[in-house]
């Protein structure tokens, strides 16, 4: 029987270290053959104009409670040896790092696949709330139909 | 029950949390009702429900979920997290 899944979710106001983070990973399964990393960076232009500060909110306890269950939607849908999420709350400067993810399977394709997946679904289902401070004062950023239209592509199994 | 309020919702309201005595509110959708009639605030939070998202013990529903029994109950925008 394949070894479970190694998963780890991190909700913090701290950066993370991605090489530390693969290194983590991989130094724990020589099984694994292909990691994808994505990480989404703060950008200092926006619709609105330059910013100079993100401002993320989230729900303590339900966004841990749903990156997992986003996790368990992605392992049944690839094989994976492991997967690490971030994503960092509080207030980050334009060029900060935001949210992390990492996808460790035996082949490319899941991997891939995977960490495509999870920021999908992150992107539409995790309780978090930017709030873009520029010019015209804080503004909080409205959600995107086309991030919806995006996730919609993997069907609404598991919705 | 708890409920709580997340994002702009957080800011119209003017608290993030607050006990609430549902009544006999059965879904989100009459406890949105028993909310508006408090007063200005949360008839303004509350003023375009199509922005509204809700999550009962933290798990996401809508409108027409069940409430009773429930220990919180969260409103908020749609999400714009990653």
């Amino acid at each position: 029987m394949d070894a479970p899944t190694s998963t780890t979710v991190s909700v913090q106001t701290e950066d993370f270290d991605i090489s530390a983070e693969v290194e983590r990973i991989t130094s724990a399964n020589r099984e694994i053959g292909a990691v994808v990393t994505f990480t989404g960076l703060v950008r200092e232009i926006t619709g609105e104009g330059p910013i100079t500060a993100m401002e993320l909110e989230h729900y303590p306890g339900m966004t841990e409670r749903s990156l997992r269950e986003i996790v368990e939607q992605a392992r049944t849908r690839w094989p994976l040896d492991a997967v690490r999420l971030v994503h960092r709350f509080g207030k980050l400067a334009p060029g900060d790092r935001i949210v992390l993810v990492i996808a460790a399977s035996r082949h490319r394709e899941a991997a891939f696949g995977a960490a495509t997946f999870l920021m999908d679904y992150l992107k539409t289902r995790a309780p978090f709330w930017k709030k873009e401070h520029g010019v015209e004062g804080p503004v909080w950023v409205d959600a995107r139909e086309s991030d919806q239209q995006i996730a919609a592509r993997w069907g609404r199994s598991g919705l | 029950m708890q409920v709580r309020y997340f994002a702009w919702l957080r800011e119209r309201v003017g608290t993030a949390a607050e006990e609430i005595e549902p009544g006999d509110a059965a879904t989100a959708g009459d406890l949105v009702d028993a909310l508006i009639a408090r007063g200005e605030r949360y008839a303004l939070a509350f003023e375009d429900l199509s922005a509204v998202r809700v999550a009962v013990d933290q798990e996401m529903g809508d409108l027409d979920t069940p409430i009773s029994g429930a220990r919180e109950v969260a409103f908020f925008p749609p999400v714009t997290g990653g």
